[in-house]
């Protein structure tokens, strides 16, 4: 708990008065600045420590309230009398869960898979190409990343109606094949943190530029790619809006978003089942944070800090 | 973009091209295109048919039954003058804009600040505070919807033993905002880590000068760190902007879960105080079929979106090589 404060002042205080070691004046203003240091030390740490239950909070609400007994959950009780952990039983057998986590698989997993097969060409163009027009083609990539989906819902779902592909999630699947504007952006922000040497260096070798795609800028895209595939698996994992447009009439091709949405309703006054599904739905998405923590976070940092 | 063409050749913009280099050029712009190709086709079919089409649609009374018939500018003059919901839908996005943007910004700001400021713990702090960005939005809504719940959820419950009675936040019209805006500062994860990498970035020398000509720290806060983070603090107004013009999911989730029954009857429970232009579109477009008239509002929608991505898109000379390289 002192460590940090002990040895902190010391290099601060050396800055600023060099030439008087051991003078008493000095021992007071060093011992005065110790002191006020703590004192932020244990205000920044409290605050931290504040927040992160708060943040935690709802988590453990969730968890606690999804054990309770149906009587208890109606109640503002906080602690569950008996852990009912048999609710995470029943509320399969209250809702087609598996089909829901069934259908939100394929469609995470087809559309990470297509994006990256389609977005990775197009970003190392976007990077590393020099043609007419590169500025221009960004330009609509980035707007392509901002423009409000519901802005083009209509006529897509006129288009897809025409198909007879509504009522599945294929509509939300198949553009992805076409690249997805996010990870074209991601991925050439990437890109271009590469150094050019190393492809050069592979070209003199005489690969050809589908080769140096392959074989050199791949391996060393590993990061950007898992941030990416993250991103998009998690951008479908979750997505409601899409489902609910096509597979909203369709209730044996919802996701798990629209399925949970309409849970609550169905079962209006079982708090604690409502609760387990709901814990439920987000327990992948924290195992898969756990494992791939820092993929994300450096994703994450990819996309603002040159913004 | 301007430096990067010093390193060109200087054979390949003068002169007569001769014809070996021709068809290099022909090969280059064929790959070029190759690896395009994917995204060319994504364009034209999912972005440039679809907001065409949209504005033509605007015009019509399309409905997916019947043929679509032309009717002006009729779907317009019923927006401005006819519509019972669109103001109230305006005002609750416009509401989103002005209160719940800044207020994530600012709460985003301060906790990577405080995350900065800790010399221990931060990496684990880091986690638990990003981790709520990845819970599914519904999930998420779910619970904040019964963890707000008046008489059976933890949080009046908490607030009741320290002697504030709780309002009614989601079932109430004027607390069921603010208790979106909750559930957003729950989700600020992405934006802190954003910030976090910017606030790292700015040179520790200029926080020592700083000190040492006796800044305070606020005037620290001014002059040094604002200025280093405000092209991310931009991005994250804008990209925040963006995404409240199309919020949604949670609007429509806390309707559902808090209303129950009640809630089909006025959309946007309660009393249209959750109602977005974005859930106005769906109800007007899926519900009611008046597909013609959704294109209207989608219209408008685009208009406002496209005037904050251009306010993104004109500092968009930060995206390029030069300073990404650096």
């Amino acid at each position: 708990m002192t460590a940090p404060t002990a040895v902190a002042p010391r290099s601060g205080s050396a800055a600023a008065a060099p030439g008087h070691p051991s003078s008493p004046r000095r021992h007071a203003r060093d011992n005065r600045a110790a002191y006020r240091r703590r004192l932020i030390w244990i205000a920044d740490h409290s605050i931290a420590l504040a927040l992160a239950l708060m943040f935690l909070g709802p988590l453990v609400f969730v968890l606690l309230t999804s054990v309770m007994t149906d009587q208890q959950a109606l109640t503002p009780d906080l602690w569950p009398r008996h852990w009912q952990w048999s609710n995470f039983v029943t509320v399969f057998s209250k809702a087609p869960l598996l089909t829901w986590f069934g259908n939100t698989l394929v469609y995470a997993v087809s559309a990470t898979a297509l994006m990256l097969v389609s977005s990775v060409p197009v970003a190392y163009a976007l990077a590393r190409f020099r043609f007419k027009g590169r500025n221009a083609a960004f330009l609509a990539v980035l707007t392509m990343m901002m423009l409000p989906p519901q802005v083009l819902v209509i006529p897509m779902y006129i288009l897809w109606a025409r198909l007879h592909l509504t009522g599945s999630i294929w509509p939300l699947v198949i553009p992805t094949l076409f690249g997805d504007a996010f990870s074209i952006f991601l991925l050439r922000q990437f890109l271009l943190t590469l150094p050019e040497e190393y492809l050069d260096a592979a070209r003199i070798d005489g690969c050809g530029e589908i080769r140096v795609l392959l074989r050199v800028v791949l391996p060393m895209m590993r990061p950007a790619l898992a941030a990416v595939a993250l991103f998009q698996f998690f951008a479908a994992w979750n997505d409601y809006y899409g489902p609910l447009i096509y597979t909203g009439e369709v209730p044996s091709q919802w996701t798990l978003a629209i399925g949970l949405a309409s849970f609550k309703s169905v079962h209006a006054v079982q708090w604690n089942l409502t609760m387990a599904a709901t814990l439920l739905a987000m327990a992948p998405v924290i195992v898969v944070f756990f494992f791939a923590q820092k993929a994300f976070i450096e994703g994450v940092t990819l996309t603002g800090v040159k913004g | 973009m301007t430096t990067t063409s010093v390193t060109r050749p200087p054979t390949a913009a003068r002169g007569p091209v001769p014809p070996a280099l021709g068809a290099r050029r022909r090969r280059h712009r064929l790959r070029v295109l190759a690896f395009l190709s994917p995204w060319l086709i994504g364009f034209a079919v999912f972005l440039v048919y679809p907001l065409v089409t949209t504005v033509y649609l605007s015009f019509t009374n399309a409905n997916l039954v019947s043929a679509a018939g032309w009717v002006g500018l009729r779907n317009y003059r019923f927006l401005l003058e006819q519509d019972p919901y669109i103001w109230q839908a305006f005002r609750n996005t416009a509401w989103l804009v002005v209160v719940m943007v800044p207020a994530q910004v600012l709460f985003a700001l301060a906790v990577a600040m405080l995350l900065v400021r800790l010399k221990s713990g931060a990496g684990l702090l880091r986690t638990v505070f990003y981790l709520p960005s990845l819970v599914p939005p519904v999930a998420a809504t779910v619970a904040f919807v019964y963890m707000f719940n008046p008489a059976t959820g933890p949080v009046n419950h908490i607030l009741e033993t320290v002697g504030i009675p709780g309002p009614d936040w989601f079932n109430s019209p004027s607390w069921s905002k603010p208790a979106l805006t909750l559930l957003s500062l729950w989700g600020i994860g992405n934006v802190m880590v954003i910030f976090l990498a910017a606030l790292l970035e700015v040179p520790t020398e200029l926080y020592e000068a700083a000190s040492l000509d006796g800044a305070s720290p606020w005037q620290r806060f001014r002059y040094v760190t604002f200025p280093s983070i405000s092209p991310v603090l931009l991005f994250s107004v804008v990209t925040g902007i963006i995404a409240a013009l199309q919020y949604f999911t949670q609007a429509m989730v806390a309707a559902q879960a808090a209303g129950g029954l009640h809630s089909g009857a006025v959309p946007g429970y309660p009393e249209g105080s959750t109602l977005t232009v974005p859930q106005w579109l769906y109800i007007t477009g899926f519900n009611q079929f008046h597909m013609g008239y959704a294109c209207a509002l989608a219209v408008v929608l685009f208009a406002v979106s496209m005037v904050f991505t251009a306010a993104l898109l004109r500092r968009a000379s930060g995206f390029q090589p030069q300073e990404v390289a650096s």
